[in-house]
């Protein structure tokens, strides 16, 4: 017998109804709910960095870099699910070198590269390239030389060249804006053109991926930020907290109207798919898609953020005049709830997509192993792996506004006459 | 008595009024000839082999002049599985009751409307009787791949490891094939697999090493109903063509446009 055979064998005694034979094994597991949960942070962490770049929303700028080093930290995590999932990760380059043109996956490739190369890393170079000149002069050896090599020898520091600099992210920001779009539209894409899959397949996939991708690229900054201004012991700017806490409202509610329409729309037009859909909604997903993606990760977040944040002021005030504290415990609660929530959209469409038959006749189960390449460790670490690259980007290159200023007042110390 | 041949026909071209003043002188001189050209026969003449050498090759397979479907006709079929076990034996098709290249479901319509569907091992060994009662209607259908003019599967693979060849059979390289699996969710009929042990999708060939050596299919070679019938789209005159024009024709899912041809004779509207 085959080692994957047992638990498949124990799927058999599990199926309700009839499915394909071939259908018993699940296709994508775990690795594939973990990555487009990837890349919608990514997609979302950039543009609330685009928020403050592009849009000048000035409350938001305490968040600007740690939005684009936590959208560079997943970007670089993004692609490890899939290659782990391949059956032939070693084939893998063979997406670039012979790719299919007619295949919506075969330009992943070039997405993430464009995403990575034009986008994200530019935008942080241009960013950050006058004070990594400023870093290179002082501090711990290993980091100069680190941001010696970071400014690739453009030491360039006068007022010309700085404009350029500022002139080249805004640029890149504009570009940034619909290629996060597309980072993310595009994993939608992969889903919703699938016709054999009546769950997946819907023109209103990739836009309901993009929205609940901006919906937890700001809760995760959001969090990330609390977490931060309590490790570094700084106050949080409650300006800043408030407006990211607005402006994760206005996303979630955008995203929960989509949501909605989508299963309006699938209730009313009552498909021939709506039998399987229903059952499988009350039956294998009532935990994931009822309790925790829309009461608990939606709905209440929703509530939460409506009544205390000042999104929708009255004369001025929030609907409930809430102190700072409090408002400070329910944007964490309701950001780490949204997280939970959008992580189990993720799970519902990419394993919900997989527990009916496409012969519309059964439902199957999905058996999470613990071990293994497909197990609950591997997505587990490789939804850890995002945060440590994120601390070693936050120490080579510290986000934080005031240490800006620290930079900028040791600077004019330096260069001042006498 | 002929003493030329035409190689092309079977009428006699030879000249007659030679052959016959084959005199008793001629015959024994030529007689003493006979043993030693013989031991040359024997022993090869280089010329012989090197005349075999120039001769034109037998004809070689040529895959555009072919464009292969299959006919199923579900009234006849019995729900022996001796299909479903020809393909796994033939194609090497894992042993476990979770990957196959074809199989047989069995479909019981009750009186009150509701439709059970099984396929135990794919139909290997049969189906026990039926236990339902108020039995409606109940038949038998083999599935396989559609071969789809239009295959989904070959439009997602991200590398081009699945493609349509020639004569009209989607296959998959499996020298190419990166294991993603898009092609199996693409795939509206659950035709396809992860092979366990190669890593790469599988699919029905229309047992294609068969195919280019005139052979038909394992699972159309063995049904004792013919209930499979295989044939080629570009063949005026074929059982295939036959059967496609004294039968109604359905396909599998057709408001998916994937145009399949794999054409079912009579097909049960329950059948998805």
């Amino acid at each position: 017998m085959i080692s994957a055979a047992q638990p498949l064998t124990e799927v058999l005694q599990q199926i309700k109804g009839y499915i394909y034979p071939n259908e018993v094994e699940l296709q994508w597991g775990l690795l594939v709910v973990v990555y487009p949960y990837v890349t919608g942070l990514v997609a979302g962490a950039f543009i609330l960095a685009s928020l403050a770049r592009v849009f000048n929303v000035r409350e938001v700028q305490p968040t600007y870099r740690l939005s684009l080093l936590t959208a560079l930290a997943f970007l670089i995590v993004a692609p490890l699910p899939l290659l782990a999932h391949l059956g032939h990760p070693e084939r893998s380059f063979e997406i670039f070198l012979t790719p299919n043109l007619n295949s919506a996956m075969a330009m992943f490739g070039f997405i993430y590269a464009w995403y990575l190369m034009v986008v994200l890393l530019l935008e942080i170079w241009f960013d950050y390239r006058k004070d990594a000149v400023l870093w290179a002069r002082q501090g711990k050896s290993w980091l100069r030389f680190l941001h010696r090599i970071f400014t690739l020898g453009a030491n360039d520091l006068s007022e010309r060249s700085l404009r350029l600099d500022r002139r080249a992210g805004r640029l890149i920001t504009l570009i940034g804006i619909p290629s996060a779009f597309l980072l993310h539209g595009y994993v939608g894409f992969i889903f919703g053109s699938v016709k054999a899959n009546p769950w997946w397949s819907s023109v209103l996939i990739p836009i309901v991926f993009l929205f609940s991708a901006i919906v937890s690229g700001i809760a995760m900054v959001l969090l990330l930020y609390m977490l931060s201004c309590l490790v570094r012991r700084r106050d949080v700017d409650m300006t800043c907290a408030d407006k990211l806490a607005s402006f994760l409202l206005y996303a979630l509610i955008v995203d929960f109207s989509l949501e909605m329409l989508d299963f309006i729309h699938r209730l009313y037009a009552a498909e021939e798919s709506i039998h399987i859909l229903s059952q499988m909604i009350s039956n294998r997903l009532f935990l994931s898609l009822i309790v925790l993606q829309v009461l608990l990760g939606t709905v209440l977040p929703l509530l939460f953020l409506t009544l205390v944040s000042p999104a929708f002021r009255t004369h001025g005030r929030a609907v409930v005049k809430a102190p700072a504290e409090l408002r400070r415990l329910v944007y964490f609660g309701s950001a780490m709830l949204i997280q939970m929530g959008i992580f189990s959209t993720r799970w519902n469409v990419v394993i919900g997509g997989q527990l009916f038959s496409k012969s519309l006749r059964g439902l199957t189960v999905f058996k999470l192993e613990l071990l293994g390449v497909e197990g609950f460790f591997m997505s587990a670490l490789l939804l850890l792996l995002p945060f440590v690259i994120l601390y070693l980007l936050v120490v080579v290159l510290p986000p934080w506004p005031d240490r800006e200023a620290q930079v900028e007042a040791a600077n004019s110390a330096e260069t001042a006459p006498g | 008595m002929r003493n030329r041949v035409c190689p092309s026909c079977p009428c006699d071209h030879g000249d007659k009024s030679e052959s016959a003043r084959l005199d008793r002188r001629d015959f024994l001189s030529k007689s003493l000839l006979a043993p030693a050209a013989l031991l040359v026969v024997l022993e090869g003449k280089p010329a012989d082999k090197a005349a075999a050498a120039e001769a034109p090759p037998p004809a070689a397979y040529d895959p555009t002049r072919h464009n292969y479907a299959m006919g199923i006709d579900p009234g006849k079929c019995i729900g022996c599985g001796r299909c479903v076990e020809a393909c796994k034996t033939e194609n090497d098709v894992p042993r476990e009751p979770f990957y196959f290249r074809t199989w047989i479901e069995r479909y019981v319509i009750q009186t009150d409307g509701e439709t059970v569907v099984t396929s135990p091992n794919g139909g290997i060994g049969g189906f026990a009787p039926t236990t339902e009662t108020g039995i409606l209607r109940t038949f038998f259908v083999p599935k396989l791949c559609n071969q789809c003019t239009n295959p989904p599967c070959v439009q997602v693979c991200p590398v081009g490891a699945t493609f349509t060849s020639q004569d009209g059979v989607v296959l998959v390289d499996g020298s190419y094939c990166i294991g993603c699996r898009y092609c199996i969710q693409a795939c509206p009929y659950g035709a396809r697999f992860l092979h366990p042990v190669t890593h790469t999708a599988e699919k029905c060939t229309f047992c294609y090493h068969r195919l280019v050596k005139g052979l038909v299919p394992a699972c159309v070679e063995v049904c004792p109903t013919q209930a499979r019938i295989f044939g080629d789209l570009k063949e005026q005159a074929s059982p295939l063509s036959r059967f496609t024009r004294f039968n109604p024709i359905q396909v599998l899912k057709a408001h998916l446009n994937t145009e399949p041809k794999v054409y079912y004779a009579n097909l049960d509207g329950e059948v998805r």
